[in-house]
């Protein structure tokens, strides 16, 4: 890639330098911004160099309901895939936080959406097993337009299975901090990425249920500007506390050794 | 080409038809393409508006399940509520912020005893449903069943919900009082009653809001109702682009009882009187008690702690995956 290529911020608008941009990890240095990074990016400068052990890596999706809308399910699997290079919408596994050991998952946006289907629940419920097996705190990354459509009725039922097994965890006294990320809504803010011990959120991600154009459609009128973005979460109580990302790491170690004890 | 046939197809098929048949109709000018090519090439063609005419025909069935689920005629949460229940006295308010009329959470008994009873009440006439908001959920209702599912865990008593909603409400309000967290919260919850908890599915079954009152022992559908990650209407929005597409997009989700006891997301389907419940609200009513009644008989077997682990074993093994 040309270092000294140009990239527009999506939010002001102005120049920034691939460089300059790549070593603020994404952060536009003018307005504060968090772009999108995928969450191969994400767990590089979150966790411990080295120390990531992926679990489930080789779990795929299936088209058991042989899903075709203008694309067939299968074919949107693959391109998924081969856009991303990921195998699923969430990555999972063991990593240390500063010396911590945990059980992460992030999950990426860019791959279907960060929607959740049967890999995505299941990727989870192994994470929850080892964070209760290794006595480990279990940290999730969310982002993800919600349930995956394709699955039907069993991509609703990840919302039930991922909200029973983080709940097995937190009966264990392990803490389990949940991170939202640009943008989480519908079935995942609406299972476990919302009954966590600690909620923190990027700044300015989106974070509800209903979406803003839904939800402007269902009021006939014009919703506020700052419509389910975190700082509004944190003004209604919905949310611990918002983050940056340069100081996600460091605090998510603090969170640990407090909860610790 | 048979014309008629073609007739039948879902608009959003046709476009697809008529450029394959205008590449077909390319092709038989092209010298070299012979006669045998241009057959195959039409016998595929046949097949295909075969494969899609019975695509659209078995979407209009859906679709008439869709608009049965939804109809305003079959009974609804309070009419089973009414003729099940002795004694069914209704509680309110979530003790934080208010009321959810949509709704609805009390105790009553049936068979000689005490239980806990919550559920969707959507509404019949246009004042009904405005005052019911449509069995549309906000954060109060979420709470509130959450307050008597707790009160029928500390004494004991089984839960049974009725579950009947387009889905939980999309406004700014709701959103502003967690909406989210008050659906996840209540999925937490039934998952930590040590009491047995019976969900019946009586129409409309969507989305989280419809979850959010389902995670019972338990699921059982009304032969005619649907359960649905999210409604045809949006999918087909989302995914074809067209809001045409909402009957084949109903057909694709598989969200009609039968589909759902395949895919084992419910544990039964209950029958119907013949053209619905509707039909014969009376008869439909006392099927659903008897089905109470014997779910619970069921139930009563299992220690508390053996109905939780159960309960959690049964929604953690649901998924289809592979590895490799
Ligand atoms: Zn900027």
């Amino acid at each position: 890639m040309d270092k000294s290529q140009k990239h527009k911020c999506e939010a002001c608008g102005k120049d920034i330098e691939q460089e300059v941009l790549i070593k603020n990890l994404n952060v536009c240095p003018y307005c504060g911004h968090h772009e999108y990074i995928g969450c191969r990016r994400r767990l590089d400068i979150t966790v411990d160099e080295g120390s990531f052990k992926e679990m489930d890596s080789d779990m795929r999706s299936v088209d058991f309901l042989k899903f075709r809308d203008l694309k067939k399910y299968s074919q949107r699997l693959e391109e998924a895939r081969e856009k991303t290079g990921l195998s699923e919408a969430i990555i999972t596994g063991e990593a240390g936080i500063e010396g911590y050991g945990v059980a992460i998952g992030v999950m990426d946006f860019g791959f279907m959406g960060g929607s959740m289907g049967s890999v995505v629940g299941e990727k989870i419920k192994n994470l929850c097993n080892r964070s209760i097996k290794n006595d480990i705190p279990l940290i999730i990354f969310s982002s993800s337009g919600g349930a995956r459509m394709q699955e039907g009725i069993i991509s609703l039922m990840q919302m039930a299975k991922t909200v029973s097994s983080v709940g097995r965890v937190m009966a264990c006294n392990i803490p389990y901090i949940s991170v939202i990320t640009n943008p989480t809504t519908g079935g995942v803010s609406a299972s476990f990425s919302t009954i966590a011990d600690i909620i923190i959120a990027e700044p300015g991600a989106l974070f509800c249920f209903a979406g803003p154009r839904v939800v402007r459609q269902t009021m006939k009128k014009d919703i506020p500007d700052d419509f389910g973005l975190a700082e509004r979460n944190l003004a209604n109580g919905q949310v611990d506390m918002i983050v940056s990302r340069s100081d996600m790491k460091e605090t998510l170690a603090r969170l640990i050794r407090l909860l610790r004890g | 080409m048979d014309l008629k046939k073609i007739e039948k197809v879902s608009k959003i098929y046709l476009k697809e038809l008529i450029s394959s048949f205008a590449k077909i109709d390319k092709l038989k000018k092209l010298r070299f393409f012979s006669g045998i090519h241009f057959k195959d090439a039409l016998s595929q063609f046949n097949k295909r508006i075969e494969k899609y005419s019975r695509a659209t025909r078995e979407s209009n069935k859906v679709w008439n399940k869709v608009e049965l689920s939804r109809s305003g005629e079959r009974p609804q949460c309070r009419d089973y509520i009414k003729g099940i229940f002795e004694d069914f006295t209704e509680l309110s308010g979530d003790r934080l912020t208010g009321d959810d009329s949509s709704i609805v959470a009390g105790l009553g008994r049936i068979g000689g005893r005490t239980v806990a009873v919550v559920g969707h009440n959507k509404g019949r006439n246009t004042n009904e449903r405005i005052k019911h908001n449509f069995g549309m959920g906000i954060p109060q209702g979420y709470r509130k069943s959450c307050r008597i599912m707790k009160l029928a865990d500390k004494f004991g008593f089984p839960v049974i919900t009725f579950i009947d909603t387009p889905g939980a409400y999309a406004g700014l309000e709701a959103e502003d009082n967690g909406q989210s967290a008050a659906i996840s919260g209540s999925i937490r919850l039934m998952f930590e009653l040590n009491v047995p908890v019976i969900s019946v599915l009586i129409g409309e079954g969507g989305s989280g809001g419809a979850l959010a009152l389902a995670v019972g022992d338990e699921v059982a559908m009304l032969e005619n109702s649907t359960y649905s990650v999210i409604s045809p209407e949006a999918c087909s929005a989302i995914l074809w682009k067209d809001s045409t597409g909402k009957k084949l997009a109903a057909r694709a989700l598989r969200i009609t009882s039968k589909d759902l006891l395949k895919l084992g997301a419910i544990e039964r389907v209950i029958h119907e009187p013949i053209g619905g419940a509707q039909k014969d609200p009376g008869r439909m009513i006392k099927i659903v008690k008897k089905y109470i009644n014997d779910a619970l008989g069921r139930l009563g077997k299992y220690q508390p702690e053996q109905l939780r682990l159960k309960r959690a074993e049964k929604f953690e093994n649901i998924g289809f995956f592979t590895y490799g």
